[in-house]
């Protein structure tokens, strides 16, 4: 099967995932307790008022045509307008939308640029103390809570070194880098200490394979034999965690935007929950379900691209 | 056929591993030495050290454990050698194909490319030299339209073709030393023969020398011309096929022969040596077969007893050998 059809194959199946996702939605928003009219309408509206929103909503329609609704103008890109904003839904996230994109791109490569030359450095010294010191370190990492080492880092780097800012994201792509940068740190401890395990451990795996002894046999140069034979096969697994571990992070988002003032989906979010601004609740989740969806389909292509035998299936 | 001058002289060879701080003694004092051209066959249970033999020689042990002694080669000790020297050899020089094909070769890469590295690691072939070479080898081991298939991965291959890719690999870049660990072992009865035969004839073809670890001694008797027989270690008796096997000398190569089945009635019950091999971290003292020995006398049990040699070209580790009356009797 070529690598087409498979990517073909992968993104048709993209299509009941969404419509489960859009049902689910719909479905949460329903039953989550409070009415959106009230909300909307505020604490002194009348009950006519408040009629005439749910018939403005369309929540006076029976459930089916409610979400034919939903899905009809979901696919034509509308998602309502914003209670809190005041403005359409797709604006506003449109508007926050690159900056969690590119807290989570920045996370992922400062975890894969700590976690990777850490789990080959702690292999290939299995037992002997880089591999005690790092798993150490990593298993501190690990056992602390994101916003607290985020609080710490807040308060040392930021606010008494003033080495970095407190909050904000900045206008160029270098500033945004800066900006972003303990934000992404924060993540990236936690996710790195997952990925280095799991890495160190499949290498160790690899290492000792029949394969890599035949290949050690054939008298390859050793570089050759880390970087084709072994690191290919460890990451074979590690690119699955790898795939989870950016879902988690997306939803992590909620915390670490939150912590350093970060102005994204995850900071917007929270503000939508607390003002029970259902369309924009809808609408991130909608965003937050599209993007870990894709963030699985690339892991599935790259993972298609590492193995052979997944192209079979 | 004689073969004279030694290409390989392993020479009082010890592989030790650790674990959990205790040494295991994976191989004591083991000595041979192979000739141009020349097939000599390792026996033994499993676990005696024929494989650990293979991969202390090719320098593969030593990343698990200490190996201490000499593998002379061409006149140069492998043991003390730097990776990156031995590697000039590995592969170049001296080859090596493993038991299980299934997990021998990286299910990731094609078998051309597999083929192709070792190529471009040990010869100054170009590109499209190597490809025709890695073609021709592919051809050589019996594999129809080589050409079309280099772009295959391993898992695209049976057992007995990945067998064949293997000793391809092996033999590209002409090594005039073949280690082949149970190479037929993981495969159907009917095509083991089949690659045996390919072992041996393209050994002879190369004027390639064979160290084959088995534990069948009928592909001994067929194949080899000298066989050392090896326990818990250590080799025990060794000599010229003919010899060894028609008058074996040590009770545990007495034992090994018994064990095949030839010529019984059906539901003969078979006969295996009894007990089990040592575990190597609970070695007895004196020789590692006593325990398990019909011809064990007082001394076996204090002293080991040393590899000596009884006649021409024959080796036995024992104080109280099988006479030859005996040994045909058993």
């Amino acid at each position: 099967m070529s690598s087409l059809s498979y990517i073909l194959k992968r993104l048709l199946m993209l299509i009941p995932t969404f419509f489960l996702v859009m049902i689910i939605i719909f479905l949460l928003v329903r039953l989550l307790p409070g009415d959106p009219a009230i909300a909307m309408a505020g604490d002194r509206a009348s009950d006519a008022d408040i009629q005439a929103i749910r018939e403005r909503l369309g929540l006076t329609q029976p459930m089916l045509v409610q979400f034919w609704l939903f899905l009809s103008n979901t696919m034509q890109g509308d998602l309502g307008r914003s209670i809190l904003m005041r403005t359409d839904v797709i604006d506003v996230i449109a508007d926050r939308l690159p900056i969690t994109v590119f807290l989570t791109v920045y996370s992922v490569v400062l975890s894969l640029l700590i976690a990777g030359p850490l789990a080959f450095v702690a292999a290939l010294n299995r037992g002997r103390w880089p591999d005690a010191v790092i798993r150490t370190v990593f298993q501190i990492g690990l056992s602390m809570p994101v916003f607290y080492i985020g609080l710490v880092l807040l308060t040392f780097l930021a606010a008494q070194l003033r080495l970095f800012p407190v909050g904000g994201y900045g206008d160029t792509f270098g500033e945004r880098l800066y900006h972003l940068f303990l934000p992404s740190v924060t993540v990236a401890l936690y996710t790195s200490a997952i990925i280095m395990r799991n890495l160190r451990s499949a290498i160790i795996e690899v290492l000792d394979a029949e394969y890599v002894q035949f290949a050690r046999a054939k008298g390859l140069p050793s570089r050759l034999i880390l970087g084709r034979h072994v690191l290919r096969n460890a990451l074979i697994s590690t690119v699955t965690l790898l795939g989870l571990s950016i879902g988690n992070l997306m939803s992590g988002t909620l915390v670490t935007e939150t912590v350093f003032a970060v102005p994204g989906m995850g900071r917007l979010m929270l503000e939508a929950i607390f003002a029970r601004d259902y369309p924009l609740i809808q609408g991130l989740t909608l965003t937050f379900a599209v993007l870990v969806s894709l963030v699985f389909l690339m892991t599935d292509l790259f993972q298609s691209r590492l193995d052979p035998r997944m192209r079979l299936q | 056929m004689e073969h004279q001058t030694p290409i390989l002289e392993v020479d009082g060879l010890n592989t030790t591993f650790y674990r959990s701080g205790q040494a295991l003694p994976a191989l004591r004092d083991v000595s041979f030495s192979v000739a141009r051209g020349e097939v000599l066959g390792l026996v033994g249970e499993s676990g005696s050290g024929k494989s650990v033999t293979l991969r202390s020689i090719i320098g593969l042990a030593r990343r698990y454990g200490e190996v201490t002694g000499q593998v002379r080669w061409q006149g140069r000790d492998l043991v003390p050698m730097p990776d990156r020297d031995l590697r000039q050899i590995q592969g170049r020089e001296i080859a090596m194909i493993f038991q299980e094909p299934m997990t021998s070769l990286n299910p990731l890469l094609t078998v051309g490319l597999q083929l192709e590295e070792t190529l471009r690691a040990h010869t100054d072939l170009s590109k499209a030299a190597r490809r025709d070479r890695a073609i021709e080898m592919l051809d050589l081991v019996g594999i129809p339209s080589a050409a079309q298939r280099l772009k295959d991965y391993p898992h695209q291959f049976s057992g007995g073709m990945r067998q064949r890719v293997m000793i391809a690999i092996a033999l590209a870049a002409n090594p005039k030393l073949l280690l082949a660990d149970e190479p037929t072992t993981a495969l159907d009865v009917t095509i083991q023969a089949q690659i045996l035969d390919l072992i041996l004839r393209l050994a002879q073809d190369m004027d390639m020398g064979v160290l084959l670890v088995t534990h069948d001694l009928g592909v001994v008797a067929q194949t080899c011309d000298h066989v050392a027989v090896m326990y818990a270690g250590r080799i025990v008796e060794q000599g010229p096929v003919r010899d060894v096997l028609r008058v074996p000398r040590h009770p545990y190569t007495v034992g090994l022969m018994r064990s095949v089945p030839e010529n019984l009635p059906p539901r003969t019950p078979l006969y295996s040596v009894p007990g089990v091999p040592p575990s190597l971290d609970v070695l007895p003292k004196g020789c590692a077969f006593a325990p398990r020995c019909a011809a064990c006398i007082a001394p076996c049990e204090q002293d080991r007893p040393p590899l000596s040699l009884i006649t021409d070209g024959r080796q036995v580790a024992c104080f109280n050998p099988i006479s030859k009356a005996q040994g045909n009797a058993a």
